[in-house]
């Protein structure tokens, strides 16, 4: 037994022995292995880089022609040249915060409802289907949005609010369906289950022990939730509504299909409306002067600038409050 | 005295922790050498030392002098990738890859370095698995997932996976840490069986296994070697204060 | 007593607008889902696969082109995107810590939030406008420049889970870092990180904003990458907002076809990332 064993092991030596010439190139590989995978890693950066310096260069031309007028003044009209972008910030900027405003308290209201109150399979039924209408493609909910939503808003709702709001500027004109309220709801639509995911994150990361602390003093489950879960969360839960609202502002499917893409200022909300990257859409593919390009790719500046304010500000909070919830407490 | 691994003077820090102190000592070839102390006392840092997993740690510095064969560990011509082949290393826990089969862990060494011939595969597999005794339960089973192991089967594959690399010391940090009684006592022996052909070091926060597995003990305290010399001494008759207050129970 | 009283319809009205918000929130779902299903199985027919787009005025026809240049876009943007994002999530991962590492995640969470149109605009002046024409060699650049981000933050995730004594054993055995990386780590986390690799494919699959400056769309086949290309997500797009009913069921029963692709891309991640 022994000797057959010695004698097997001579043939694990030679086989030890195949290795033993590769050993040598071992850390100059690694060396290389660094380096290759650095430079991947490092491609996402020069990738960012590149985006920002594209889109600062192309826009030259416009910015150096327009200067601020480019912000203040609303004419847009490739034919005469002459290029403001204030209906569209007006219109991204409001679609926008409105959308917020409807989906922020529907959103919390169920992150609530799905971590405080539902029973635990009614909650994961539910935030799995919230994830669901995550994976939706923008198109989707703009088809959904011109060919039904729209048409409902149309005959239905804006008839009623012109019938009983129509003297106030929000609800003056003619019911068009595509409009600024179209593009809000289905903004706030697609932004809800943003909202209501991190929101949820954040509320499943509240200790027990806070619960449990609320309830033994007495507190009813709304007082709990008023003392214990939503200081404990506010912050996660609005670094949520930031990153929806960087969603928001970028969203360009499902918005182009249903605002109507009329470059004008109006505060009601029948009115179609346009947004920046709608207005790029439309007519980036089709611009014929270098200077209606280079208009729209000062757009697109502005909208890559504003976005990046908000991820990164997003960022941070949601980045300070797992990372503290992680360390175990605030 | 020329031992087959030798400390001299060697340190080793962790930014400004100051973890293993200026301990010189010998290891013998084809004995084992225990190295008791409290926990937090250095012994796994020094042991880690030995095959350069400190390399991997940026703030870990490895100070003084290792020689292995008569040989500086740390000398720049030193490849580490290499001499962890010569220096084989058992963990305290368990850890075959989950991904692979038993046969493919046993001959993990090989296969991810190279492809290899089937038949000499075959045979480092069956005899790997006979020293550490694990042929008899495993040998119908072989393509199986190596995790539907128990945790003693674990432990003894990982040994067959350090062996089956022909290294010359095995380095073992408490192997048996979390294993059961009567497992414990297989890797016991397989310890005793397996130092006629390798050098091995074992970290142990037991003082029975120490005593029982070992021909040689070190005892650390505080990042130092407090005494080292053969473990009947060590245990009966130990020169320092220190040592005997640990060995009896009395700190640690 | 009447303090109890009080604090008990406030506790209940409060669970009440919480159930209530769960409602409306789930009514635009679940008519989104209805319509989707009613329009969109009345409107498919195996011609929907097979036919491309007839001329206006003609009914019937299909997408097939759309679905042939989405798969091929999909297919380019993965050979250029993982690679990125795999082997740069290894190096996150194994060369953990610096103020590199911290660089590239910040870039990469950025860059997943930037709006994809801006990234059509950014490959068309990169690709389109010095190859002086729209083509789906830029459309996949532009998809790619979307995958990238989120397959390194969900790779890395999964290799972060991969515990550091696996990686110890094999280092200990005398593999070298690189091999113990792709051969050990990426291998045990390979559940977790096809599981990203598919989500990643599905947030492509539906993405059309890239596509508008760079692919184009095509009314007809075209397998030339250096040629405009048709993608279903276009085709939905511009024949939901044609005036032609004809055009409107093609356009229901494409959103179905993109929807259940997604989905089936979906629920298949998880049921992998389950298993694991």
């Amino acid at each position: 037994m022994l000797q057959q064993s010695s004698l097997t092991m001579k043939n694990v030596a030679i086989a030890g022995e195949e290795i033993e010439s590769q050993k040598s190139r071992g850390s100059n590989a690694d060396r290389i292995f660094r380096i290759v995978t650095a430079s991947f890693a490092g491609a996402v950066l020069v990738i960012l880089l590149i985006m920002v310096y594209e889109m600062v260069m192309q826009s030259v031309p416009s910015i150096t022609k327009f200067h601020w007028d480019f912000l203040t003044k609303s004419s847009w009209d490739a034919v005469q040249g002459e290029f403001g972008a204030l209906p569209f910030l007006y219109g991204s900027v409001v679609s926008s915060a409105l959308a917020i405003l409807v989906a922020t308290p529907l959103s919390v209201g169920t992150a609530l409802f799905i971590t405080e109150i539902a029973p635990k399979s009614v909650g994961n039924i539910t935030a799995s289907l919230i994830e669901l209408l995550a994976a939706i493609p923008s198109v989707i909910y703009g088809l959904w949005g011109v060919l039904v939503m729209a048409p409902w808003l149309q005959k239905t709702v804006q008839p009623w609010l012109v019938d009983h709001f129509g003297s106030t500027p929000f609800f003056s004109g003619a019911p068009y369906g595509v409009s600024m309220m179209a593009g809000v709801l289905i903004l706030a639509i697609m932004i809800v289950p943003i909202i209501t995911s991190i929101s949820r994150e954040v509320l499943l990361a509240v200790p027990q022990s806070q619960r449990e602390a609320a309830i033994a003093l007495g507190a009813t489950k709304w007082e709990m939730i008023r003392m214990a879960v939503l200081p404990y969360g506010r912050s996660g839960v609005f670094g949520g509504v930031i990153l929806g609202l960087g969603r928001a502002i970028g969203e360009t499917m499902a918005v182009t299909m249903v605002i109507g893409n009329t470059p004008q200022i109006s505060l009601s909300l029948l009115a179609p409306a346009y947004t920046m990257p709608s207005v790029i859409a439309n007519e980036f593919a089709e611009a014929t002067s270098n200077l209606h390009s280079s208009a729209l790719m000062e757009v697109g500046l502005l909208l890559l600038i504003v976005t990046l304010i908000i991820n990164v500000f997003a960022r941070l909070l949601i980045w300070k409050v797992t990372k503290g919830a992680k360390g175990g407490g605030v | 005295m020329n031992g087959k691994v030798t400390l001299e003077n060697m340190s080793v820090h962790f930014g400004n922790n100051h973890a293993v102190k200026n301990v010189s000592m010998d290891f013998a070839a084809h004995s084992v050498t225990a190295i008791i102390g409290p926990s937090g006392c250095g012994k796994s840092t020094l042991l880690r030392s030995l095959n350069r997993m400190h390399d991997l740690v940026p703030s870990a510095k490895v100070s003084g002098t290792i020689l292995v064969d008569g040989k500086n560990l740390y000398d720049r011509s030193i490849d580490p990738v290499a001499i962890r082949r010569k220096i084989g290393m058992v963990f305290q826990k368990p850890n075959p890859f989950p991904a692979m089969s038993i046969y493919d862990n046993v001959v993990a060494g090989y296969k991810l370095n190279s492809r290899m011939n089937r038949a000499v595969a075959d045979e480092i597999v069956e005899t790997c698995l006979k020293r550490v005794a694990l042929w008899d339960e495993v040998k119908d089973r072989l393509k199986s997932s190596a995790m539907d192991l128990s945790g003693g089967q674990q432990q003894r594959l990982c040994i067959a996976r350090t062996i089956a690399v022909q290294p010359e010391v095995i380095l073992m940090d408490e192997p048996c840490s979390a294993l059961d009684p009567i497992a414990t006592l297989k890797i016991e022996e397989l310890i005793e069986e397996l130092k006629e052909r390798f050098t091995i070091i074992i970290v142990t926060h037991n003082m029975q296994q120490a005593a029982r597995v070992s021909d040689s003990t070190a005892f650390m305290y505080m990042g130092e070697l407090v005494e080292n010399g053969a473990t009947k001494k060590i245990f009966t008759t130990p020169e320092k204060k220190q040592t005997e207050d640990y060995i009896t129970g009395r700190f640690g | 007593m009447q303090g109890m009283t009080v604090r008990h319809i406030k506790n209940h009205a409060a669970r009440a607008i919480m159930l209530i918000a769960t409602l409306i929130l789930l009514t635009p779902l679940c008519l989104i889902f209805f319509h989707l299903l009613k329009m969109g199985f009345s409107s498919l027919s195996l011609d929907f696969f097979t036919q491309i787009p007839k001329p206006t005025g003609e009914s019937g026809g299909g997408m097939a082109n759309g679905i042939f240049g989405s798969s091929l876009l999909i297919l380019f943007a993965s050979l250029l995107g993982l690679p990125i994002g795999v082997l740069g999530a290894v190096y996150l991962t194994e060369f953990n810590g610096g103020r590199f590492a911290t660089t590239i995640r910040f870039s990469a969470d950025v860059l997943a939030g930037v709006p994809s149109i801006i990234t059509g605009m950014v490959a068309y002046s990169l690709l389109v406008l010095p190859m002086k024409g729209f083509s789906a060699l830029a459309g996949a650049v532009a998809l790619s420049l979307i995958m990238i981000p989120i397959v390194l933050r969900t790779t890395e995730e999964q290799l972060k889970m991969v515990p550091g004594t696996l990686r110890e054993a094999s280092l200990a055995l005398g593999v070298p870092l690189w091999r113990t990386s792709l051969k050990v780590i990426l291998v045990s986390a390979r559940k977790g990180v096809i599981t990203g690799i598919l989500l990643a494919v599905a947030r492509i699959a539906g993405e059309s904003a890239p596509l508008l400056f760079t692919a184009l769309g095509n009314q007809f086949w075209s397998r030339n990458l250096t040629e405009p290309i048709a993608a279903l997500p276009l085709q939905i797009f511009s024949f939901a907002i044609a005036p032609y009913e004809e055009w409107h069921r093609l356009a229901w029963a494409g959103a179905l076809v993109l929807v259940v692709t997604m989905f089936t891309l979906n629920l298949g991640a998880r049921l992998i990332g389950r298993r694991s």
